[in-house]
């Protein structure tokens, strides 16, 4: 069972934060001038936001959680529930959503959790957080979805650097009692949990001197175990084995059509394996905005970061039916489809 | 239908620009033809997948050294 409904809960705003520093991929000296241009053709990423030293996830996100506030004219002191998903979080302890909590002035009574997912995070946030609301009678509720991949990525490993970008969103939704029902499969396989990794630094290899030791792992591919690393033939193979089953489940269950959704936002994986599941599942073009290109790879904030980088003036205005596509770190995959009716969206920001 | 390994070669040409048409065979080496590095592997994979629906992971290459191996891989993968 882990394909379900949630009924009488309303995505009601949008908002998303990148930082001001913009990175090329063209002027990414660790690889020839050509293998810049096969990396951004290939990948589809030309540019990047990268946190300047000492910012944070949460910096981000509250940011991005004042604007979407104020904007919908809600008080702090209505919001009962606050989750918080990233892989990036502030310290090792405490836990990050308390200390939004406290920033964004929320009540002591609301319940602030956090969620460690990557890729895959914002539709299973959205999965934990409306069913939240449905189950304990919550009225207003905050996710905060955002990543700072930036600083975990080595700059001489040419398998990851130039693929990731650092952002932080926010999403309000709100009890309704005729909201469309949200219809949700999530999925995951932890056999494949080396796939995407940073071996050093958690409880398991607590650091050590041999953690700040570079290893040359391919050509072009130095890093440390503090560093992330990607199978990248792994993850490809894993997305187009998983994604589309995972999808038609979804819409079998719901009884919806593919034909009849005006927008599928995938995780901004990369070029080669979204517009690969483009093609496997015979989408138009028009149908799949990508962010990737202005803003990489930004883990668990990429669908919310396209949907307000690329459609913020359609869901300002349209009532829309929408699917989204989450898969990677985990491993873990999970599709959703929701209804936006003219939900606001403030315009990108910046920190 | 059967595979056809001409086939195959147009679907590689159409994916690398920096193959000039008609020059890759049957026998040509991946590495001799054109650099050779993950990203080309990468591609080269995702062509497969979405075209033939066969899968083929990094050990298949490291085993294949020629468009007839690579396509040898496929032939005993595919189902219609």
């Amino acid at each position: 069972m882990a394909t379900f409904s949630v009924p009488g809960i309303k995505v009601s705003g949008l908002a998303a934060c990148v930082p001001r520093k913009e990175v090329s991929n063209y002027d990414y000296r660790w690889v020839t001038v050509k293998e810049r241009e096969q990396l951004v053709k290939t990948i589809g990423v030309e540019k990047r936001r990268h946190v300047e030293k000492g910012m944070a996830t949460s910096d981000m996100c509250q940011k991005a959680a004042q604007s979407l506030l104020e904007g919908l004219h809600w008080n702090p002191a209505e919001i009962e529930l606050l989750i918080f998903v990233s892989q990036t979080r502030d310290y090792l302890i405490p836990q990050t959503s308390n200390i939004l909590q406290h920033k964004l002035g929320l009540p002591t009574t609301a319940i602030s959790l956090d969620i460690s997912l990557g890729c895959s995070g914002y539709v299973y946030g959205l999965a934990v957080a409306s069913a939240m609301m449905n189950s304990f009678g919550i009225s207003k509720a905050l996710l905060l979805v955002g990543d700072i991949s930036s600083l975990n990525s080595a700059y001489r490993d040419k398998s990851t650097y130039p693929l990731f970008g650092d952002a932080g969103t926010a999403t309000a939704l709100e009890r309704l009692e005729d909201a469309p029902q949200m219809y949700f499969s999530l999925e995951g396989d932890g056999s494949g949990y080396k796939a995407i990794m940073i071996p050093d630094g958690g409880m398991r290899n607590i650091v050590s001197k041999k953690s700040f030791e570079y290893k040359k792992i391919a050509p072009g591919i130095y890093r440390t175990p503090l560093h992330i690393a990607l199978d990248g033939i792994e993850v490809f193979n894993f997305s187009l084995r998983e994604v589309v089953p995972n999808i038609n489940k979804l819409l079998a269950f719901s009884g919806q059509e593919l034909a009849n959704v005006d927008y599928i936002l995938f995780h901004q994986a990369n070029r080669l394996i979204n517009e690969s599941l483009r093609k496997m599942l015979k989408i138009p073009k028009e149908k799949v905005p990508y962010s990737l290109n202005k803003f990489g790879n930004t883990s668990s904030a990429s669908i919310p970061l396209t949907i307000v980088s690329e459609l913020r003036n359609i869901v300002l205005e349209n009532d829309l039916l929408l699917l989204l596509s989450a898969f990677g770190i985990g491993l873990s995959w999970a599709t959703a489809t929701i209804e936006f009716h003219r939900i606001y969206c403030s315009e990108l920001l910046e920190l | 239908m059967a595979l056809n390994i001409h086939d195959f070669i147009e679907r590689i040409e159409d994916e690398f620009d920096e193959l000039e048409p008609g020059k890759l065979k049957p026998d040509s080496v991946f590495r001799q033809m054109f650099d050779w590095n993950s990203i080309n592997a990468l591609v080269l994979i995702a062509m497969v997948k979405t075209e033939y629906n066969v899968t083929i992971n990094a050990d298949d290459l490291a085993k294949s050294k020629t468009v007839r191996d690579v396509f040898k891989i496929i032939e005993t993968r595919y189902h219609e």
